[in-house]
């Protein structure tokens, strides 16, 4: 088990600066260096050369690629010349709330898609089945702004529920807590759309489970319907979920950025997109950057918690 | 699994199937290619076909439909600028006075576009990578696969968001950038499938024969890992569609006078809040019924190229 963990945290190291490296190749191509952000588009070309000599974006690209890696090391990403604060400070700042709106939109739709999925496989085929499929199946093809934007007529428009963007006063994650309704569309939005491809994988695992021997005999012993659900199925039923959820973080980080931009909630999402209309590269990178690494993260979190939650995974 | 009788020649296996009334007891298959019994399969799930007609339906409407219905998406109109359905205008007007059911067919025809576009690309380039990786096998697969991998884990729509802050103003460039980003998946699932095939015993007759390895690729591996590309392609399809729009809604969509569905939905939040619903829900509903149709089609293939969930 360690033997396995410290091999793939090996491979996630190589993986992850592949990833920088592509990334910055990338963006290098795009533009070679944030002068003309800093002087301006009609700089001298006289200052535009001293500026790349003084901050060494006039070396090799390679050279470059490798003191950014070593920045990165030393938990620098950068400085945004546009916001003229540090990519780390801004990321710091803006984070928590990104991560309070994933985490319990994440939370929400594991709530409701577990018990859905197993809803749905106990009674399949019935009508309620294929009506939660095709509204899955809906969801799952709708671009999750335009679920927002139809929650945002009914729900902030029409009824005065909830508010139709999050309010400019919330700029702390206890602010966002203390304050539910500003951010139950968002959440619910996001949210919403992980249901739909959470609860078709919950519903066929389950669908898997329920013929298995084991349902047989828990039934066979006399357990009642709700304790061979609760007790036996659901347990086992949730191991593919794990996977899931793990693999599931880049869908995650898109959907912030678009709800975030959607409901002017200001988190790490906003930022970028922020970013992209600045052409503010080194948030850009940093941005791309992080998001590879959660997800390389999450998917070897997912191995690890898939073999420690199931007994019959040898790592090896 | 189905258990077919056994083939006798190439000529019944590809012509109509000699047999005739089923013999008594009833053991006896009809003889079909795999792709017929795919089609059949497919043309008995209802709502695959509906999801073919509403594609069929969507290519026509946008790419026929202004040859029947002329109106100007060119030239702005401030004097017809917003205004409801009705009155020549059967979707109303946008905010620079385009015919929004004009606009909804000219936007269409991108969106199809770049979907079918990128998922060619995504297609060949993955299909030949992962062949090329899976038949060489140990360190050049190993290295081919790894920088799949590592493509893999930069989340897509990030890293498509920031090469379309430069190049997103034509339909190919939109294409382009989308399809460059997604043949990573056909690529893993064709090498999965030639790792397969190729220790298969015709491939090895193929070898013996003296093929060379281009015509092993082109003329074995591919045809038969074909089935998995083309579930794969009508996911892809909707996938660029879908991420096309969001780059449109973000405001990295085509450049006038090109639009795309995105691009219409950009200020979707304004039209919202102003009571301008025909500008929002017409486009979102065409465009969640092209993706929910390339879905409805892709399940369908998946199941109908699955020998294992096959009726007999």
């Amino acid at each position: 088990m360690i033997g396995f963990v410290i091999r793939r945290l090996a491979v996630a190291v190589l993986v992850t600066l592949g990833i920088a490296l592509v990334t910055f190749l990338l963006l290098h191509i795009l533009s070679p260096s944030p002068v003309y952000a800093v002087l301006g588009a009609k700089a001298e070309p006289a200052a535009v050369k001293a500026w790349n000599l003084q901050h060494g974006y006039d070396r090799p690209v390679l050279a470059q690629f490798l003191t950014y890696i070593g920045n990165i090391i030393h938990g620098d990403f950068g400085y945004s010349y546009k916001l003229s604060q540090s990519v780390t400070a801004l990321f710091r700042e803006h984070s928590g709330r990104s991560a309070y709106l994933s985490g319990s939109a994440l939370v929400l739709s594991l709530l409701i898609a577990l018990p859905l999925g197993i809803a749905q496989a106990v009674r399949r085929n019935s009508i309620g089945d294929y009506t939660v499929t095709s509204l899955n199946f809906i969801l799952y093809s709708m671009p999750s702004f335009f679920l927002g934007l139809i929650l945002i007529q009914f729900l902030a428009l029409d009824w005065g529920v909830f508010p139709p963007v999050v309010s400019d006063q919330i700029t702390t994650v206890w602010g966002a807590f203390t304050h539910p309704l500003q951010l139950t569309l968002p959440i619910v939005t996001l949210a919403a759309i992980n249901v739909a491809s959470f609860s078709r994988y919950m519903r066929s695992s389950a669908l898997d489970n329920l013929a298995q021997d084991y349902i047989r005999l828990a039934r066979a012993k006399g357990l009642s319907q709700r304790a061979v659900l609760t007790r036996h199925l659901l347990r086992n039923a949730c191991l593919p979920m794990i996977t899931l959820v793990g693999l599931s973080i880049p869908y995650l980080l898109a959907g912030n950025l678009l709800i975030e931009v959607l409901f002017n909630y200001s988190g790490i999402g906003l930022l970028f997109y922020t970013a992209l209309g600045n052409l503010d590269y080194n948030v850009l990178l940093a941005y791309v950057i992080a998001g590879g690494i959660l997800t390389v993260l999450g998917n070897l979190i997912a191995d690890v918690a898939v073999a420690v939650a199931d007994p019959r995974i040898r790592l090896g | 699994m189905a258990e077919y009788a056994p083939l006798p020649d190439v000529q019944t296996l590809h012509g109509t199937p000699p047999i005739g009334p089923t013999p008594e007891g009833g053991e006896v298959q009809v003889i079909a290619s795999g792709w017929k019994l795919a089609l059949r399969e497919f043309l008995d799930n209802r709502l695959a076909v509906v999801g073919a007609l509403v594609l069929i339906f969507f290519v026509l409407f946008c790419f026929v439909g202004p040859l029947v219905y002329h109106t100007n998406q060119t030239l702005t109109n401030p004097l017809i600028t917003d205004l409801p359905p009705g009155g020549g205008h059967p979707l109303g007007t946008d905010e620079n006075g385009f015919d929004e059911l004009g606009r909804i067919m000219v936007g269409g025809q991108t969106a199809l576009e770049v979907g079918f576009l990128a998922s060619f690309i995504a297609t060949v380039v993955g299909t030949l990578y992962g062949s090329i990786a899976g038949l060489a096998g140990g360190i050049v697969d190993n290295v081919l696969m790894r920088f799949v991998d590592i493509l893999l884990s930069i989340p897509f729509l990030l890293i498509v968001l920031v090469l379309a802050t430069k190049y997103s103003a034509t339909v190919l460039e939109e294409a382009l950038i989308l399809g460059s980003f997604s043949w990573l998946v056909p690529a893993r699932l064709v090498r999965g499938e030639v790792l397969t095939l190729r220790e298969r015993d015709f491939v090895y007759a193929a070898r013996v024969m003296g093929s060379r390895r281009s015509r092993l690729v082109v003329r074995h591996l591919i045809p038969n890992a074909l089935s998995v590309v083309i579930v794969n392609v009508t996911f892809q399809i909707a996938d660029a569609i879908l991420a096309l729009a969001y780059l449109g809604f973000l405001g990295f969509g085509l450049q006038y006078p090109s639009v795309s569905w995105g691009d219409m939905l950009g200020n979707a939040q304004n039209y919202v809040s102003e009571g301008y619903w025909w500008l929002v829900y017409p486009v979102g509903g065409c465009l969640v019924a092209v993706v929910l149709a390339c879905n409805l089609i892709g399940d369908a293939l998946r199941d109908a190229f699955d020998v294992r969930l096959r009726r007999r």
